[in-house]
């Protein structure tokens, strides 16, 4: 008999539905003509990134000349955060200031802290409410007279908290009217995709990222909107691929099936619902079955998807390993879980004590998921938590 | 990631649990990974004679702390203090280098218990 296998970890990564996998499959062996030759085959090839291109368009409401396919969300990340700083510090003598949040993803974070490590920025890392929710007037208040960058994620990959971006971008969009240098600003919008409006327009944003394998696409494709007049330096140089700015032969499979990843999110539109509901039967399971139970971040502002626990006297990584062990596949804030030896930093941020992030787990549920699912965590869970809790004697 | 030893020990603990009236009792706590091991002994005859462990940690934090309760089981003290984080390591069927550091906590955890018998006893002839 095969193991039961439930798999809730789709903020990390989720399958390739079958049908964006079908439209790739050309791709490989019969379409695979490079998009930049001019024969019948180049063309082909042409034609499918530029299909796709205006899927990505169509889906966040811009011109398909606004979209610049990547290897990722982190590529995007890192190149509006370079492409940026690098224009404001050719055209000023002032520093560049950034503003972001203390808890956004690695891929913010990280190109942040070396530019400002460098010494070449200023830079505001924005805290958090113990909900996981920013304010809009603690935005305002961070803007100063230099500030080129305003980059806050849409909602949070490990507790999935939402950030209200277009009162943000609103805010953004009236200070630009009277500034003489513009900022811009950007949303990391990975986890949003799938479940939350995504129209450039309604949100007020001049850049967002995405990423390809988060929604049923394939891995290593992704891509950046930049608003059309926003000035950014090249992120790689060379054949002068994506109009001068990200050069090199396009993954045209990848760029194939991120394009028709978004079509389907767009025609799936009562996803969102249906998970949501599953979710809640998780949450309130959990908290009922298990004592000394808490949900980490907001419910009220939070994805669908996404449920973060946190259980006394247990370590997540314990957690997950027993879990895998019967076939339920989830993810932890855990030091332990982490090459780093540090807890989570969104954890930390929303002022969880170290121990407590430790003792974190989340699960985030997809398009596959079942209320059945559901049932066999909330039968299992509670027996996996009292074991190591017997174990830890707390 | 992990071996079947690792696994086995994770799945069923030997030794587990809070143990009464111990002869001495040694607890570590990794600050930097968050997990807490202790160790509950009885000597006899400069003997382990019983050993229990409770280990808040993870999965290897747990296997570590099975493993070297049924490695020191009736060891004299002087032969359970030379283990070494290597042996555990070799009888656990290898860990994740970043993984390491969680049986030296049990190495830590183990030293602490026997020179904590140690000091009672002297305690107790002076």
């Amino acid at each position: 008999m095969k193991k039961r296998e439930v798999y809730l970890d789709n903020a990390a990564t989720t399958p390739v539905d079958a049908a964006v996998f079908k439209k790739m499959l050309p791709y490989f062996s019969e379409k695979y003509g490079n998009p930049s030759s001019v024969h019948k085959i180049g063309d082909q090839a042409r034609q499918g990134v530029e299909k796709a291109r205006q899927q990505v368009a169509s889906f966040l409401n811009c011109l398909p000349d606004e979209i610049y396919f990547t290897a990722g969300a982190t590529e995007s990340d890192n190149w509006i955060i370079n492409g940026i700083v690098d224009i404001f510090r050719k055209d000023n003598s002032d520093k560049p200031h950034l503003v972001t949040l203390v808890f956004e993803h690695k891929a913010i974070l990280e190109p942040i802290r070396v530019l400002e490590k460098r010494g070449l920025i200023e830079v505001n890392f924005l805290p958090v409410s113990k909900d996981g929710l920013i304010e809009v007037k603690e935005v305002e208040k961070a803007i100063k007279k230099n500030t080129c960058l305003v980059s806050i994620m849409y909602a949070n990959s490990e507790i999935g908290t939402v950030q209200p971006i277009s009162q943000i971008g609103n805010l953004i969009s009236q200070l630009n009217q009277k500034r003489k240098q513009r900022i811009v600003f950007h949303t990391d919008a990975v986890q949003a995709v799938n479940y939350l409006n995504c129209d450039v327009n309604n949100l007020n944003v001049d850049a967002l990222s995405l990423s390809g394998h988060k929604i049923y696409g394939p891995k290593g494709i992704g891509a950046l909107y930049l608003k059309k007049r926003t000035l950014i330096t090249s992120l790689i140089r060379g054949g002068g691929h994506e109009k001068g700015k990200r050069s090199g032969t396009e993954n045209v499979p990848g760029i194939v099936g991120l394009g028709e990843a978004l079509n389907l999110v767009a025609k799936r539109k009562n996803d969102g619902t249906k998970i949501k509901k599953l979710r809640n039967k998780l949450i309130t399971g959990i908290l009922r079955d298990i004592p000394d139970s808490q949900l980490n971040g907001s419910l009220e502002y939070r994805l669908p998807s996404n449920a973060n626990f946190s259980f006394k006297g247990v370590e997540g990584e314990g957690i997950i390993i027993a879990l895998s062990e019967q076939g339920i596949y989830a993810a932890t804030g855990s030091a332990c879980a982490s090459h780093s030896l540090k807890p989570s930093h969104v954890l930390t941020a929303i002022g969880l004590s170290d121990e407590q992030a430790h003792a974190s787990v989340r699960f985030t549920l997809g398009r596959q998921t079942t209320e059945s699912d559901i049932n066999y965590i909330l039968e299992v869970l509670p027996k996996v938590i009292k074991r190591l809790r017997l174990i830890s004697g707390r | 990631m992990y071996s079947k030893e690792v696994i086995k020990h994770f799945k069923h603990p030997k030794n587990m649990g809070e143990m009464k009236n111990p002869d001495a009792v040694g607890e570590v706590g990794n600050p930097q990974c968050g997990d807490i091991l202790k160790f509950y002994i009885k000597v006899d005859d400069n003997k382990i004679k019983d050993i229990k462990f409770e280990t808040l940690g993870c999965a290897v934090a747990i296997a570590v702390s099975s493993m070297m309760t049924t490695m020191v089981k009736g060891k004299t003290l002087n032969q359970a203090a030379k283990i070494t984080m290597q042996d555990i390591i070799k009888e656990l069927g290898g860990l994740p280098f970043f993984k390491h550091h969680c049986s030296s906590l049990a190495i830590q955890a183990l030293k602490k218990a026997i020179d904590s018998y140690k000091d009672n006893l002297t305690e107790k002839v002076s």
